[in-house]
């Protein structure tokens, strides 16, 4: 316990795998996500959409589909919780080993199975509801595949520690560490090596899901609508954005800054592509 | 006061013969297409009858549309922002296919390439959606011409609340029954909920026009829209995944064109043209406690465009001269609020509908006529409109929340003019009664009578130009004509179906054009599998399939090259 808390991945040999998985992969991984949504912000916003196939069935999806959602959130709470807040802010304000460790397996285990249980719902419903299953392509089907895999074997990492209980591993001396680490682009390759392979399989997992991420119908979650909450209900587009509701005047008020004046008005019009986007 | 205008239509439902040519071309023009084949952006119902989707105006259960809360404030029904945010993983009141219907066509190749035998072939129905075969249970039109009412009218909301309130029955007996028929296409609301419930906030309404579009570009598919907008005229395409709507044609209108609906009318009830309305004044106008009262307060957002101080107010405001000119030659305008003849569709929704009808007198001629009374007779119409109580009721809850005595007030001019119409034309003097039975003076019944029966293609559409200086802007609003080929109209991204920027429509029509100049084969060629179509040979030498192919010698055994066998379909 005493060598633990001291140095937890010093005992542990850095092969060349190591650096690579977990000093130069999350790079990677980070790159291609934050690329590839730019990207797909840029190139494919007719394609950026949930895709939903609630016209077709909407039975099961009523049920599923929330259960998966509102439970991936908890996870990505308890994610949060887990990985970004230091054991030691913890144990600072009076939260002890046991306690942290018993509402992490509770409220994570419930989050996690109630995912996992409507995943399992949706992927079934995905293939016995013939219009859905249709509807389904090959970028699903391989989106499908990391999700469920990422979330099993997440799951697995605290299923794992229930039934190890006491002598089950501490992530927070290992993986929390790494993934701080990481921000500040002095990554603790030592302590990551030294967590056991279900946390390192669940990484790679996971960071195998942010890779393909821009490139399936996943984008949806960066484009949650909180906005709604403030924007007005009624919508007016212009033409003349300059002109914040009212009509385009004439063309000579709006063509250009200097074109304000009589007799100074633009041939033709403004390119919509250098306004819009 | 912000004055703004707004393109609006009307019909004149005495007119309509309830042939669907509207939503033929229109289904032609803007909904042929992979997702949207349950879609029809303009649908003609018969009422008494269900609607498409079925029963969409128990809003008991769609929860489409505006009410007011306990303190009197407007708020959409579906609930407020948050609880919209909350239901979004799974939208908890959505129609589905089976509501709409679902869509199929038939195996026509079948009946070609069937082999020689016994029996004749058969095209077999199958659904657009799956593929397989299917069974027909369901149409956008399935109740036409009361077909089944005997069975299912009691399931129209309208007949289940006016059965509630009254204690005659509406009965589908053949001689008590009445019928007409109601086309609907997007209302282009005022107050529109639709907008409303868009999480994106991918909805928009054109200052210009006051027309209603869907950003296909920010729609995100969050479904909101459909469950918001209490006409069901939001709807999902299913295989973009993004929410589309009747666009009013907004690229014909542009140019001065009435939309494809109107143009191809056969009974010419649609009129198409202007109102100047107060924009400030919407939501207060949509909030009037009584619903009863929605009609007035909406009349009261319409400005008079002949009144000096407006035509100013929207000079101001930008809107340019022609335009103002068209306001006040506005038919619509006319219709609504001159002869007052054309009301709002569900004006409890608290939308402020502009798609606006004038109630079918034929319900109530019919009845007369079939009871062997004289149909154009001023007092015979007048007592029978008052008599007919139920079909009255029935178009008041359609267009008046449920005031029969506006309805009537309607139903009566219409049958005043009918009847002073018929006096003039058998040469009679003017009978000035009867207008004024009706509140109204000869001359301006005259006019009504003009714009409601000779309806000139130009007196029923004043459709002001967009201005050229605009065109630029106009064409594609926040789409790029900057397109370098990009995925193609039926081409599936890796993302999905028609993923990556949609095709500019002029570019889109660039490429049909040039592809069909340049290529050197007749059109829908591939679809001919090796054979030829005689409409498009222009008689010189014989093209590779015009004649079957000589069966190779020894390929004996089957019935061999009859008149069933495909030449160059099979080896």
């Amino acid at each position: 316990m005493l060598a633990l808390e001291a140095e937890p991945g010093s005992a542990v040999e850095i092969s060349a795998l190591d650096i690579v998985l977990w000093g130069v992969l999350p790079y990677v991984m980070v790159v291609v996500l934050v690329g590839g949504l730019i990207w797909r912000y840029k190139y494919d916003q007719f394609g950026w959409t949930t895709r939903s196939s609630q016209l077709y069935e909407s039975r099961l999806l009523r049920i599923a589909s929330p259960l998966f959602h509102f439970g991936l959130l908890a996870v990505i709470a308890g994610h949060f919780f887990g990985l970004v807040i230091p054991m030691a802010w913890t144990q600072a304000v009076g939260m002890s080993q046991e306690f942290y460790h018993f509402n992490a397996l509770l409220v994570g285990g419930i989050a996690g199975v109630g995912t996992l249980g409507g995943i399992i719902l949706l992927i079934y419903r995905r293939r016995t509801t013939g219009p859905v299953f249709m509807a389904t392509t090959k970028n699903d089907k391989t989106m499908y595949v990391v999700l469920t895999g990422a979330i099993v074997f997440g799951l697995w990492t605290t299923l794992a520690s229930v039934f190890e209980g006491e002598h089950g591993h501490n992530y927070r001396e290992t993986v929390a560490p790494w993934f701080r680490s990481l921000f500040i682009f002095q990554p603790d390759i030592a302590a990551m090596a030294a967590a056991p392979f279900s946390f390192h399989l669940h990484t790679l997992v996971g960071m195998a899901l942010f890779v393909i991420w821009p490139f399936t119908r996943l984008v949806h979650a960066f484009t949650a609508p909180f906005h709604y909450l403030f924007r007005p209900y009624i919508v007016y587009r212009s033409r003349d954005r300059d002109r914040d509701g009212s009509r385009a005047g004439a063309a000579a008020t709006r063509s250009s800054g200097t074109a304000a004046r009589r007799g100074w008005s633009a041939v033709g019009t403004r390119d919509r592509d250098t306004r819009n986007r | 006061m912000r004055v703004m205008a707004q393109m609006g239509m009307v019909m004149n439902l005495d007119k309509c013969i309830g042939c669907h040519t509207c939503s033929v071309t229109c289904k032609q023009a803007w909904t042929n297409r992979a997702g949207t084949e349950y879609v029809w952006f303009n649908n003609v119902e018969t009422r008494p009858g269900q609607g498409y989707p079925r029963r969409y105006e128990d809003q008991e259960r769609w929860h489409g549309g505006w009410v007011l809360n306990k303190r009197g404030k407007l708020v959409l029904k579906a609930g407020g922002r948050v609880k919209k945010l909350l239901g979004i993983f799974a939208s908890p009141v959505q129609p589905e296919l089976k509501d709409y219907y679902e869509p199929w066509t038939y195996d026509y190749k079948t009946l070609v390439d069937a082999p020689l035998g016994d029996d004749f072939p058969v095209a077999r129905p199958k659904s657009l959606i799956t593929g397989e075969d299917t069974k027909i249970t369901w149409s956008a039109n399935w109740d036409d011409d009361l077909g089944g009412s005997a069975e299912n009218g009691h399931l129209d909301p309208i007949v289940e609340k006016v059965r509630r309130e009254s204690e005659d029955k509406i009965k589908f007996a053949y001689e008590q029954t009445f019928m007409f028929y109601l086309p609907r296409i997007c209302e282009h609301c005022l107050n529109p909920s639709c907008m409303a419930s868009c999480p994106s906030g991918a909805i928009y309404k054109r200052v210009e026009d006051g027309i209603v579009l869907v950003d296909q570009d920010k729609c995100r598919g969050w479904r909101q829209c459909v469950t918001g907008c209490p006409y069901k005229k939001i709807y999902f395409n299913h295989k973009t995944g993004k929410a589309e709507k009747c666009t009013f044609c907004y690229p014909r209108v542009e140019v001065g064109l009435p939309t494809v609906c109107s143009e191809t009318c056969v009974g010419r009830l649609r009129y198409l043209g202007l109102f100047l309305y107060d924009a400030d004044a919407v939501t207060a106008a949509a909030a009037v406690t009584d619903p009863q009262e929605l009609y007035d307060a909406q009349m009261d957002v319409l400005l008079d465009p002949n009144d000096p101080a407006v035509q100013a107010e929207a000079r101001a405001q930008g809107i340019p001269a022609d335009w103002i000119d068209a306001a006040r030659r506005s038919p619509v305008y006319a219709l609504a609020k001159v002869y007052k003849v054309a009301l709002p569709l569900h004006p409890e929704y608290r939308t402020m509908p502009m798609v606006w009808y004038v109630p079918p007198l034929s319900p109530v001629v019919d009845l007369l006529r079939d009871q062997g009374h004289d149909g154009e007779d001023a007092g015979n119409l007048f007592g029978a409109i008052d008599a007919l109580r139920i079909p009255v009721e029935y178009l008041a809850e359609l267009f008046t929340a449920g005031d029969a005595d506006r309805v009537t007030a309607v139903l009566k001019k219409l049958a005043a003019m009918r009847s002073f119409m018929r006096g003039i034309s058998l040469g009679n003097d003017p009978d000035d009664s009867i207008p004024e039975a009706v509140g109204m003076d000869s001359q301006t019944m005259y006019e009504m009578y003009r714009l409601m029966a000779i309806a000139k293609y130009e007196e029923r559409y004043v459709i002001p130009k967009a201005h050229v200086e605009q065109a630029h802007d106009l064409e594609e609003m926040g789409c790029s004509l900057d397109f370098e080929g990009g995925p193609g109209m039926q081409d599936s991204s890796p993302f999905g179906e028609a993923s990556g920027r949609p095709v500019p429509v002029a570019v889109e029509t660039f490429n049909a054009l040039r592809d069909r100049q340049t290529s050197g084969a007749a059109p829908g060629e591939t679809t001919l599998r090796g054979r030829v179509n005689l409409l498009n040979w222009d008689g010189t030498g014989a093209p590779a399939g015009l004649f079957p192919e000589k069966a190779p010698p020894g390929a004996g055994g089957g019935p061999g090259p009859g008149p069933g066998s495909q030449p160059g379909d099979r080896p």
